[in-house]
């Protein structure tokens, strides 16, 4: 199975980064970009009895480490591999 | 006073701390290592000093807040034991959740190494008892991931509870959006746990310790906690 993991900085939060490649798209010309926001994304290989199993343990992974939960949300999907 | 000093793997800032404490300030300093728990009972402080902590991977302070040492300290400080975040330091007890909050990117983007000076916000804590009130310190900062963050109903709360320790501000103590050199929240440059025990803090109070070197003004950090002890 595999992990999918989107880890974005919360609403609110500031995102340097995010609004500097939004200023360089409002540069060339892109005037639709309302807004940018830069953030993670992880693939974990997972050995997991079932779904349910790795959705557990995902959460747990993502709350205890890969997000910083104070300032970032997360998402994730479980895939089947092969 | 017993000192000890944690060297993780990429601290580059624990040599300074443990020359301060250890030949300047004459205490009785050890060296922690991260990778084994220790027994920390005599010890009156624990310093986490600054550098890049497992190459900052993930996030700054993110997989030293895991290391085994961290068990003990963590141990240690719910006991009341006296813990020093300076820098990485400050991000590894934020993402062990020691102190609330958290520190993202700089506004401007850019790492930021130069002096700064601060005031001193609450001079009734062990690392900050012989300032004395409004005094400011110049101290140097070096950091790219230094900007503190917390919602702002718990930056009200640290306020109340007199929990920020210092504050960017200009020469004359002056708080201002000028005197902010990374975009912090309230111009926060150092906060402490509601017990007061365990303090993080942006500037290197360590690199303007030694009287050879221009200005000694982080000095009375390490004095006041010995005064305590």
């Amino acid at each position: 199975m595999l992990a999918q993991i989107h880890v974005t900085f919360k609403d609110g939060v500031l995102d340097p980064q995010g609004k500097t490649v939004h200023n360089a798209l409002n540069d060339l010309g892109y005037d639709e970009v309302l807004d940018v926001n830069i953030g993670k994304y992880l693939e974990i290989k997972l050995d997991s009895a079932s779904e349910e199993e790795a959705e557990i343990r995902v959460r747990e992974m993502c709350e205890r480490l890969l997000a910083n939960t104070v300032i970032e949300s997360f998402r994730f999907n479980i895939v089947p591999t092969e | 006073m017993k000192c000890g000093i944690v060297v993780f793997p990429g601290s580059n800032c624990d040599h300074d701390c443990y020359h301060i404490l250890k030949h300047i300030l004459n205490q009785e300093t050890h060296w922690l290592w991260h990778k084994e728990e220790a027994n920390l009972e005599s010890f009156d402080l624990v310093v986490l000093p600054g550098g890049f902590s497992y190459g900052d991977y993930l996030r700054p302070g993110a997989i030293a807040s895991f290391s085994p040492i961290m068990n003990s300290v963590i141990t240690f400080a719910k006991a009341g034991g006296k813990v020093l975040g300076i820098c990485n330091g400050f991000q590894v007890l934020l993402e062990s959740e020691l102190l609330p909050g958290t520190l993202i990117q700089n506004q401007s983007r850019k790492f930021i190494c130069k002096n700064v000076t601060v005031r001193i916000e609450n001079p009734d804590t062990p690392f900050t008892q012989n300032c004395g009130e409004n005094r400011i310190l110049e101290i140097p900062v070096a950091h790219h991931q230094g900007s503190y963050y917390i919602d702002p109903f718990s930056l009200n709360q640290l306020e109340e509870n007199g929990q920020i320790l210092f504050r960017y501000c200009d020469t004359k103590g002056k708080v201002s959006a000028e005197s902010n050199p990374n975009g912090s929240v309230g111009s926060v440059a150092g906060v402490t746990n509601e017990q007061k025990n365990v303090m993080g803090m942006m500037p290197h109070p360590e690199r303007c310790a030694d009287p050879q070197l221009t200005g000694i003004d982080g000095q009375i950090i390490f004095q006041s906690l010995i005064s305590n002890s």
